[in-house]
């Protein structure tokens, strides 16, 4: 079995994968199943990854990170999902990936100084809120009311499916703060404690059990107006290249987990025997594997070219949702034939690939439905 | 202080299931290299040796020299992201080494750089030999001390005071420097390390598993801009003598994968003494 890397890795690539694998076979592997079932994991973790600086990568230095660009957050996030193999831990210590970039790129000094490095540290959980109870995919629909009033804005209306949510010390949301439309909605930074700031339900999910999903609900709840990110109104805007990354990001996890069940498959494969020899040495396993291997790697090629282009200044959005498309569906699919081949233990919760299977459900959902993403690729094609 | 800390590249223990023999030769196909782990320990050492932990700034220099192919240099990096600041590669093959070849190149290295100190694994993960420490301390005159647990240096730096946990209990020694030190895994506890630098009662974190501590991708950037020499043999002007001669490797008996249900401990006691021969 081969170990493949994207097209765009150098030799700092890999040896920040050999960090995290570190990082991940010690701090994360040993109890990957325990938080799974405990739909948990410590918050402690937060501030050993802080330490171990992998929450700043990607991040540059003038805001607490450690340097680096998408392509080392995607990398590392890959050695994580390989060695850790609990996909929940990761989105969850990752869920600033979303979180925080409008802030990196619209905030204030002051406000990167008090949201961002605290984060990066290890030290504060963000989170990111968009959809609502009444709608996700329909961002520029959404009903959160933002009102001026003084020096805050008054903020009502919920928020769901907000991954890190019941735990964040804040949560970067989308606010109407005009009128309807694309035109009326702004970023805001809630944060935990403000009164009226509730989570009102930590949600049970088919997959990604070890990381928390909330909802959130918001009673006039006052927000001082210096937690604006950016201009009023001008939120849409943020939300919408922030979406290209997150795409970018959720390919990637694809790819990683692929790749996760992908190797436990082969590996289980080599060792079980049945009607007398390995199930590798029947050519329909073998067959089988091929199409997984092939798949991924598919999926791992496009998601490269992406990250390659984003990288150059290219801003794609109808060729990320093509990736994104891609190793959703790669991953869907290899996972379904990862649990196929252990047979009735792939049923069994005590293996990896059954949490993988209910792990990789949520990425034609997540992050833009599979649906929204060919509906901005036909946009772009121009039909 | 200035301490060289010699660094080999060894098979990932972890993929030993995947270690191919044949005759005198390990094959190293599909194998993934890493730090030897008992090097881990001793550039954790000198990096607590070398370091005000508290405020986070270098007070000595660490060099990392490692006796390899061209590929090593990436096992250089690694440890200077952890903090090293030089490293040398001095060209070698992998399979051509022994402790005896490595001690005499090691001598020479010693003989260039002038270090205060070498603080260097008691073994390589691979070979299991455990010379190569003590053979390089005859070469170059020095004391020697194995499986330090604990060093601790005086005021100027020139005198250390090394703790060594025994099954009879712990050895304390002074020794001048230079010296060659090997290391035990307690050298990785917090608190075994002081430098006079670092205040006495910082807390170094648990590292759990992890035989050094992490790097950062700040580091690991910034390690490809520090100063790597590359120099063969000629340039040291060694020419190392071999002793050992590898004649076979075999790979151990599987195991048989079965497993026994008993009924009591005594009963588990017993079959360890009669049937495995343990106890």
């Amino acid at each position: 079995m081969k170990k493949r890397r994207y097209l765009f890795e150098a030799e700092a690539h890999e040896a920040l994968r050999a960090e995290i694998r570190k990082f991940s076979r010690n701090e994360i592997a040993p109890h990957a199943h325990a938080w799974d079932e405990a739909e948990e994991f410590p918050r402690e973790l937060y501030a050993k990854a802080g330490e171990a600086g992998i929450l700043g990568v990607g991040y540059p230095e003038a805001v607490g990170g450690d340097g680096g660009d998408l392509s080392h957050v995607l990398v590392a996030a890959e050695e994580m999902v390989l060695e850790g193999k609990s996909v929940g831990t990761c989105v969850g210590l990752g869920s600033h990936g979303i979180a925080l970039p409008p802030i990196v790129s619209f905030g204030t000094p002051a406000q990167k100084e008090r949201f961002v490095a605290p984060v990066l540290r290890g030290e504060k959980i963000a989170a990111l809120a968009i959809t609502e109870p009444g709608g996700g995919s329909d961002v520029a629909a959404l009903r959160t009311r933002a009102v001026r009033d003084g020096d805050d804005y008054v903020v009502d209306g919920a928020k769901t499916f907000i991954t890190s949510g019941t735990r964040a010390d804040f949560v970067t949301t989308a606010v109407r703060t005009g009128g309807p439309g694309h035109g009326g909605i702004s970023l805001l930074v809630i944060e935990r404690g403000t009164p009226g700031f509730h989570v009102s339900k930590k949600l049970k999910k088919t997959g990604w059990w070890a990381s928390d999903t909330a909802e959130l609900t918001f009673e006039g709840c006052r927000v001082p107006a210096e937690n604006l990110l950016g201009r009023e109104n001008a939120g849409f805007v943020a939300i919408m290249m922030n979406f290209v990354t997150e795409r970018l990001f959720l390919a990637g996890q694809c790819v990683a987990i692929a790749e996760l069940a992908y190797r436990e498959t082969v590996a289980y494969t080599q060792q079980r025997e049945a009607f007398g020899k390995k199930l590798t040495g029947f050519q329909v396993t073998r067959h089988k594997l091929a199409d997984m291997a092939s798949r991924i790697a598919a999926a791992r090629a496009l998601t490269g070219e992406c990250v390659a282009r984003y990288l150059k200044g290219e801003q794609d959005a109808g060729l990320a949702a093509m990736a994104k498309n891609t190793a959703t569906d790669a991953c869907v699919a290899v996972c379904d034939q990862a649990v196929q081949l252990h047979g009735g233990y792939g049923y069994m919760r005590e293996y990896v690939v059954e949490r993988l299977y209910r792990d990789a459900r949520l990425y034609p959902i997540g992050g833009g439905t599979r649906e929204i993403m060919n509906e901005i690729i036909a946009k772009m094609e121009g039909y | 202080m200035k301490v060289l800390v010699p660094i080999k590249r060894v098979a990932d223990p972890a993929n030993a299931n995947k270690v191919k023999v044949a005759g005198s030769e390990v094959s190293h196909d599909g194998l993934e290299w890493v730090m030897n782990p008992f090097d881990e320990w001793s550039l954790e050492a000198a990096l607590r040796l070398t370091e005000d932990a508290s405020a986070k700034t270098r007070t000595g220099e660490i060099v990392v020299v490692s006796i390899g192919p061209k590929a090593a240099v990436d096992t250089l990096r690694e440890a200077m992201g952890k903090g090293a600041e030089r490293g040398v590669l001095v060209d070698g093959e992998d399979t051509a080494l022994d402790s005896n070849v490595v001690a005499q190149i090691l001598a020479k290295v010693v003989e260039k750089e002038q270090p205060d100190l070498v603080l260097m694994g008691k073994q390589s993960a691979d070979g299991d030999s455990n010379i190569a420490g003590t053979k390089l301390a005859e070469l170059l005159g020095w004391p020697v001390i194995n499986y330090a647990s604990h060093i601790e240096t005086s005021d100027d730096g020139k005198t250390l005071t090394i703790k060594r946990e025994l099954d009879v209990g712990v050895q304390t020694l002074k020794v001048q420097g230079p010296a060659v030190i090997t290391c035990s895994d307690r050298i990785l506890k917090p608190g075994t390390i002081k430098n006079g630098v670092t205040p006495a009662d910082f807390e170094y974190p648990d590292l759990g598993d992890l035989n050094s501590r992490l790097s950062n991708l700040k580091n690991i950037m910034a390690a490809r801009k520090k100063p790597l020499d590359e120099l063969g043999l000629g340039d040291l002007g060694v020419e190392p003598v071999r002793v050992d001669e590898y004649v076979g490797f075999e790979l151990p008996a599987g195991r048989s994968g079965q497993a026994q249900f008993l009924e009591s401990v005594d009963e588990l006691v017993q079959k360890l003494q009669s049937e495995a021969k343990v106890l």
